[in-house]
C-alpha cells in the first residue's frame, strides 16, 4: 500500500511496488490525461511532476513515491482558470493530435518554474525530449515564450 | 468516459442507425415527434434549448476538420461556431465519404474539406432555411423579411425574434427547400483563422483518446505477437502467466497469445513470462537487403506495365544517358498513441449487441470486419468514434478493433486491448520499400529524354478488400465479399490490374519532356503495406524531384530557372513555385557550408513547392529553414492549414533524415522511439509557410505538404556539399559514405 | 677498514631504499594505468565528457535529444528519466541513485585525458571540488553510481576490472604520493 497526495487528494494505492506511476494514476485513479507513448521515457508524454520536479512516469515505480505529492496534468488548472501553459497553447494553437500535449505542458511549467526568461536554447534543452509526431514544436516553442511573458506580467 | 455518456452516446447511436437520415420533410416530422429534436440531416441536431450539435464526419486527428467543417456547417446556419457542441459521428452509411473514390465512411485522402465543402455548406443552408419558414408560418411574414443570425431568427419589422430552439416545432414541419449558398465575401468565418475548437480538451487531460475509454468492469488486454509476421503457434506454456496476481486469462487468438488482466501492467508483465515458440515459416527470410537487391534487379528490366508512354525515351535515353537507382525503405506511422480499441458485448442470440469503441479513421471498415470476425449482423454492432493521438493512415486499417471484439466475445466483459510501443513499431502495415530507376537524357540544355522504373508492393492488394467490403451492402453474405474484395486484390498484387497509389506522382509529371515513359513493376514480399501520410507521393517525388535536379545539373541550369521553364502552361504548379522561391530568396547569397533545395509536387488535387536550407558536417545534417508555398484552392482556416505544412515539412524530414523499418531474419529490427527515431524540437527548422490566394474549390491539405520535403532536403544537401543522396534515410546514407 | 664496510653497508642500505623506492614508484605507475584504463571505459567516461553533454553507449556518442548540463538549469534533470534502479525492460533508461553530471564549476573531464593530465587532475583540489586523495578513492569505492559501472544493465558493457581491484590501484598510487606518469 502506497500513501501519497495526486493533484492536492490523497490517495492510497494497493498496487506490486514497481509498478509504474503511469499505469497507477491510469487504471486505478481514473486519471487518462497522462499518456502511454513509449514505455521506455523516450517520448516525455507520460510527464507527471512529483514533488514538484519533472518526472517520466512510465519508468517510476510506484514503490518510490511513499508520501510524495504528484501533480498531473489534471491538476494544473484551478477552479477558476487554466494555467498560463495551457492559456498560452491555447493562444497560439498548438496541439494537432493533441496526445503529447499534456507531457510537453508538464514539462513547460516545470522549464518555467526552473527559468522564468527561457531563450530557445533553453527551450531545446528542455523540450527536444518531448517528442510530437505531427510537428508542433513551432508552436510551442511560441508558447513557452507566450507562457513566460504572461507569467512574468502577473507578476 | 463515465457510464452517463456511455449510455447517452450508446442511445444517440442506435437512434442514427434506427431513423433514416436523410433531408425529407416528412423524416424530419417524424423525427421530431419521436426525440423532441430538429434533425432535418446526419450531421445537425438543435435542442429545445437552443444546444446546436454538429457531428462530425471526418475524424480529427489532428489535421482540424473538427474546426474547419464546423466553420462549414456554421456559415450557413449563422450560427457561432464556438457556441455549438461537436460529437464524432458512428459508423453508419449517413457518413460515408461523398469523395468519389472512396464513398464509405473513412477519412483519408486528404478528401475531408474538399468533399464537405457543398454538402455541409448546404446541409447547414437547408436547416437555416426550415427554421426560417417554420418562424414565418409561426408570425405570418413573408420569409424574405427574415434573417438569421447568432442562431437566431429576427423579423425586424414587426421586432419580434426566437432561438432556433424555440422554433425547432415549426422547423420540423417544413418541406426541404432549395438553398443559395453564401458569396465569398459574406463569409463569417470560412476563410478566417478560427482558433481550434478542440484545443481545450487537448491541454487539461479531458480529452478521451481510444486508450482512455472506461467501461464498468472493464479489462485489458496485450496480445503477444510472432516476430515474424504470418508465423503460426508452436508451444505455449502460460502457467507461469495465469499464476501473476491480477491475470484473468491466457487465449490463443488470430493475431497471436492475449493475456487478458485488471490493467495494462499487470497484462503485460503477465505476458512477459509466457513461454511461446513460433513456427516463423517462409516469412522467417524477409531480409531488406536481399529485397533490395531483389528489387534493383527487376528494375534492370523493362517494368510489366507501362503507365504512361509519350515520344520514345528508349530511343532519346540510349546514348549518353544519365542513369541513376533511388531507394526507399519501409516506414512506419509511428502514431504517438499505440494502437488500441475497446469492445463490449451484451445481450444474446439474435439481441446481442457488439459495441466498440476505437481511435480509427474508418468507422465504416471497422463496422463489417467486426461484425464478421464475431459472426454478427451489421445491425447488431456499434462503432463508437474516439478520439485519435494520430492517424497518417495507420488508422485505416481496423486490427485493433476485430481483436478487441473478439477477445470480448471471449471473456464475455469489456476489454480493452493495447499495444506497445514496440508491438506498434512491428505489426505496422508499413510504407512500401521501392526501387526506382532512372534513365533521363539532355540535349542542348534542356531535359529530352526521361524514363522511370517504379518497383514496388502493391497497397491497395493489402489494404483493398477492407474498402471494397465496405462498399457492399451490410447483408452481402460473406462468400460473396470476400470474392469480390479477393479477386481484385490478387490482380492487382501481380499487376494485372495496376495500383494508381504506386505511380501517383510519376505518371502525372507536368514538365514538358518530349520523351517521356513510366514503367511499374509490382512485388509481393508478404510484408503487409499500408497507405502512409502521402502513399505513392511519398516516394515517387522523392525519385522525380531529385531526378530532375540531377538532369538540370547534367544541362547546367539553375533547379529553379528549368523547372520554370518545362512547366509550360501548368499556371498552379508555377504559382507555388515561384512563390516559394521569391520568399526563400532563391538565388541570394547563403553563408558558407548552407546549400538550397527545391521541389515541387502536385498531390490530392493541391501544389505544393518547398524551399530548403540545409548543412551538412560529418554525417550531421543541419536544416536551417523550410519555406513552404501551397496552392489549396480556397482556404477555410488559415491558421489550421499553415498548421498542417508545418506537420508535413517535420514529419516529412523525420522520414527523410532518420526512418527505416529494417527487416532481417523475418524481424523487424526497429522497435522503440530509440531507434525508429524522429524530429525533436532542437533540429526542427525555421518554417515559413506561404498560401497561394485562390477561389478554386477547396482541396487537400493533410499530405500535400509531404512529398516534397525529402527531395528539398537532398536537392540542399547536393548544393551544400555536392553529394547525391540517393538512397534514404540520410543519416545512414551519410553514414555509408565515410 | 671498518669505515669502509661501515659505507659499503650504508650504499647497500640506501641502494635497496632507492630499490624500494623505484620498486613502490613502478607500482604506482602501473596502478595508476589501471586508473587510467578504467576511467577511460564509457561506463566512467560518459558521465566525464569534455563538454556539457552527457555520453551513451559503448560507442560514447552524445546523449539523445539535446540532454545538457543547460537541460538540468530548465526543469530537465537527470532523475527526470534515470531512475535509482536500471529499468527492468528492454531499452528503459540506466538507473542508479542520484545518477548526475559533475557541476560545470568541477566537470571532471575524462574523456580525452592523458594519464598525465588525469593524474594532474586527480590531484588538484580545484578540480575535485575539494576531494582529497582519500576523499576520490572513498567516491571510487563506495558511491552507487560509480557502483553502476559494474552493473550497467543490458545492452551495456561493464567495467572489465573488478571494482576492488580498482580500489587497491588507487590506494597504491596514493600511497606512493601519487605520481604522475610523463
Amino acid at each position: 500500500m502506497t500513501k501519497l497526495v495526486v493533484n492536492g487528494k490523497h490517495v492510497t494505492v494497493s498496487a506490486d511496488s514497481d509498478t509504474p506511476l503511469l499505469w497507477v494514476l491510469r487504471d486505478k485513479l481514473g486519471l487518462t490525461g497522462t499518456k502511454f507513448g513509449c514505455g521506455i521515457a523516450q517520448c516525455g508524454a507520460c510527464t507527471v511532476h512529483v514533488d514538484g520536479q519533472s518526472k517520466r512516469s512510465c519508468v517510476l515505480p510506484i514503490g518510490e513515491l511513499d508520501g510524495k505529492q504528484v501533480t498531473t496534468i489534471e491538476g494544473l488548472a484551478t477552479p477558476k482558470q487554466l494555467h498560463a501553459v495551457q492559456q498560452a497553447w491555447l493562444a497560439e494553437n498548438v496541439p494537432q493530435c493533441g496526445y503529447c500535449q499534456a507531457g510537453q505542458i508538464m514539462t513547460t511549467v516545470a522549464l518555467l518554474a526552473a527559468n522564468a526568461s527561457p531563450t530557445d536554447e533553453d527551450i531545446d534543452s528542455a523540450l527536444s525530449a518531448n517528442l510530437c509526431r505531427c510537428g508542433t514544436y513551432p508552436r510551442i516553442r511560441r508558447a513557452v515564450h507566450r507562457a513566460a511573458a504572461a507569467i512574468k506580467e502577473r507578476g | 468516459m463515465n457510464r452517463r455518456t456511455f449510455l447517452l452516446s450508446s442511445a444517440g447511436g442506435a437512434l442514427a442507425i434506427g431513423c433514416a437520415l436523410g433531408p425529407t420533410g416528412g423524416k424530419t416530422w417524424r423525427h421530431f415527434r419521436h426525440t423532441g429534436e430538429f434533425q432535418p440531416n446526419a450531421w445537425i441536431r438543435i435542442l429545445a434549448d437552443n444546444t446546436i450539435l454538429f457531428t462530425l464526419d471526418r475524424t480529427e486527428m489532428g489535421q482540424g476538420t473538427t474546426t474547419s467543417h464546423a466553420a462549414l456547417v456554421c456559415e450557413e446556419l449563422e450560427v457561432d461556431p464556438r457556441t455549438i457542441r461537436i460529437l464524432h459521428a458512428e459508423a453508419n452509411r449517413s457518413y460515408d465519404n461523398p469523395d468519389k473514390e472512396l464513398r464509405i465512411q473513412i477519412t483519408g485522402g486528404s478528401t475531408s474539406t474538399a468533399a464537405s465543402w457543398q454538402p455541409l455548406r448546404e446541409a447547414g443552408a437547408v436547416a437555416r432555411e426550415m427554421l426560417k419558414r417554420g418562424a414565418a408560418e409561426l408570425w405570418s411574414v413573408p420569409v424574405g423579411e427574415l434573417i438569421a443570425r447568432d442562431a437566431r431568427i429576427e423579423h425586424a419589422k414587426s421586432q419580434r425574434s426566437a432561438t432556433y430552439g424555440q422554433l425547432i416545432r415549426q422547423a420540423a414541419i417544413q418541406e426541404v427547400p432549395k438553398v443559395r449558398l453564401k458569396e465569398p465575401k459574406e463569409f463569417r468565418w470560412i476563410g478566417k483563422s478560427l482558433d481550434r475548437l478542440d484545443g481545450r480538451a487537448k491541454v487539461d487531460g479531458s480529452g478521451t483518446y481510444g486508450i482512455d475509454v472506461r467501461l464498468p468492469g472493464m479489462v485489458t488486454a496485450v496480445i503477444v505477437r510472432p516476430p515474424v509476421r504470418g508465423a503460426k503457434l508452436a508451444k505455449l506454456d502460460d502457467r507461469a502467466t495465469r499464476a501473476r496476481r491480477g491475470v484473468h486469462d491466457v487465449v490463443h487468438i488470430e493475431e497471436g497469445v492475449a493475456v487478458i488482466a485488471e490493467g495494462y501492467w499487470e497484462a503485460r508483465t503477465g505476458a512477459d513470462l509466457l513461454k511461446i515458440e513460433w513456427d516463423d515459416g517462409h516469412g522467417g527470410s524477409r531480409d531488406s537487403a536481399a529485397l533490395f537487391a531483389s528489387f534493383e534487379k527487376l528494375s534492370s528490366s523493362r517494368g510489366r506495365k507501362t503507365v504512361r508512354d509519350d515520344g520514345d525515351a528508349y530511343r532519346s535515353t540510349s546514348s549518353k544517358a544519365i542513369e541513376a537507382v533511388y531507394k526507399l525503405p519501409y516506414l512506419a506511422h509511428a502514431t504517438m498513441e499505440p494502437q488500441n480499441a475497446t469492445a463490449v458485448i451484451y445481450g444474446s442470440g439474435n439481441a446481442a449487441r457488439c459495441e466498440v469503441w476505437a481511435p480509427t479513421q474508418t468507422p465504416g471498415v471497422a463496422l463489417w470486419r467486426v461484425a464478421e470476425a464475431i459472426g454478427f449482423d451489421q445491425k447488431q454492432v456499434a462503432i463508437h468514434q474516439t478520439m485519435i493521438g494520430g492517424g497518417f493512415g495507420r488508422r485505416l486499417l481496423v486490427d485493433y478493433a476485430i481483436e478487441a471484439a473478439r477477445l470480448a466475445v471471449h471473456t464475455g466483459k469489456p476489454v480493452q486491448v493495447i499495444w506497445s510501443r514496440e508491438d506498434d513499431q512491428q505489426t505496422d502495415w508499413y510504407r512500401p520499400m521501392v526501387v526506382a530507376r532512372m534513365r533521363g537524357s539532355v540535349a542542348a540544355g534542356n531535359i529530352d529524354g526521361w524514363l522511370h522504373r517504379i518497383v514496388c508492393q502493391s497497397i491497395v492488394a493489402d489494404e483493398g478488400p477492407d474498402f471494397i467490403g465496405a462498399l457492399m451492402p451490410s447483408r452481402t453474405p460473406r462468400a460473396v465479399r470476400r470474392v469480390f474484395a479477393n479477386g481484385p486484390a490478387r490482380m492487382f498484387a501481380r499487376g494485372t490490374l495496376v495500383d494508381s497509389t504506386s505511380t501517383e506522382g510519376a505518371l502525372e509529371l507536368p514538365y514538358a519532356i518530349p520523351n517521356l515513359r513510366v514503367e511499374y513493376t509490382p512485388v509481393e514480399t508478404g510484408i503487409p503495406v499500408g497507405f502512409w501520410r502521402s502513399v505513392g507521393h511519398s516516394h515517387n517525388a522523392f525519385v522525380t524531384e531529385c531526378f530532375f535536379d540531377e538532369l538540370a545539373a547534367a544541362a547546367g541550369k539553375d533547379p529553379f530557372e528549368l523547372r520554370r521553364a518545362l512547366l509550360g502552361k501548368h499556371r498552379r504548379h508555377l504559382g507555388v513555385l515561384e512563390l516559394a522561391a521569391k520568399q526563400a530568396g532563391w538565388g541570394t547569397p547563403l553563408p558558407p557550408g548552407v546549400g538550397r533545395g527545391i521541389a515541387l509536387h502536385e498531390s490530392f488535387h493541391s501544389y505544393c513547392a518547398i524551399v530548403i536550407e540545409a548543412s551538412v558536417s560529418g554525417n550531421r545534417v543541419t536544416v536551417r529553414r523550410a519555406v513552404v508555398a501551397l496552392d489549396c484552392g480556397r482556404v477555410v482556416n488559415p491558421g489550421l492549414v499553415a498548421a498542417q505544412a508545418e506537420s508535413a515539412v517535420i514529419f516529412g524530414l523525420s522520414a527523410a533524415l532518420k526512418q527505416q523499418v529494417t527487416f532481417r531474419k523475418g524481424r523487424v529490427q526497429e522497435t522503440n522511439f530509440h531507434n525508429y527515431r524522429s524530429l525533436r524540437m532542437f533540429e526542427c527548422p525555421v518554417i515559413e509557410t506561404y498560401l497561394v490566394p485562390s477561389e478554386e474549390t477547396p482541396t487537400g491539405v493533410g499530405e500535400p505538404g509531404v512529398p516534397p520535403v525529402a527531395p528539398a532536403l537532398c536537392n540542399a544537401i547536393f548544393a551544400a556539399t555536392g553529394k547525391r543522396i540517393r538512397t534514404l534515410p540520410v543519416e545512414a546514407a551519410l553514414e555509408a559514405m565515410t | 677498514m671498518r669505515a669502509l664496510v661501515l659505507l659499503a653497508l650504508a650504499a647497500c642500505g640506501s641502494a635497496r631504499a632507492d630499490d624500494d623506492n623505484r620498486h613502490d614508484e613502478s607500482s604506482a605507475r602501473m596502478a595508476f594505468a589501471t586508473v587510467h584504463e578504467v576511467f577511460m571505459h564509457p561506463r566512467c567516461m560518459n558521465c566525464h565528457p569534455v563538454g556539457d553533454a552527457p555520453l551513451q553507449f559503448d560507442d560514447s556518442r552524445p546523449h539523445a535529444m539535446a540532454i545538457t548540463r543547460r537541460s538540468e538549469r530548465n526543469g530537465v534533470a537527470c532523475s527526470t528519466c534515470h531512475r535509482a534502479k536500471n529499468g527492468t525492460r528492454p531499452n528503459q533508461p540506466p538507473g542508479a541513485p542520484n545518477w548526475h553530471l559533475p557541476p560545470a564549476e568541477t566537470p571532471m573531464v575524462f574523456e580525452g585525458r592523458t594519464p598525465k593530465q588525469l593524474c594532474e587532475q586527480l590531484k588538484d583540489p580545484k578540480q575535485t571540488g575539494g576531494k582529497d586523495l582519500a576523499g576520490l578513492v572513498h567516491h571510487v569505492e563506495h558511491d552507487a553510481l560509480v557502483g553502476w559501472g559494474w552493473e550497467p544493465g543490458p545492452g551495456r558493457t561493464p567495467v572489465k576490472t573488478p571494482r576492488a581491484k580498482l580500489v587497491a590501484a588507487m590506494k597504491t598510487w596514493a600511497a606512493a604520493g601519487a605520481p604522475c606518469p610523463d
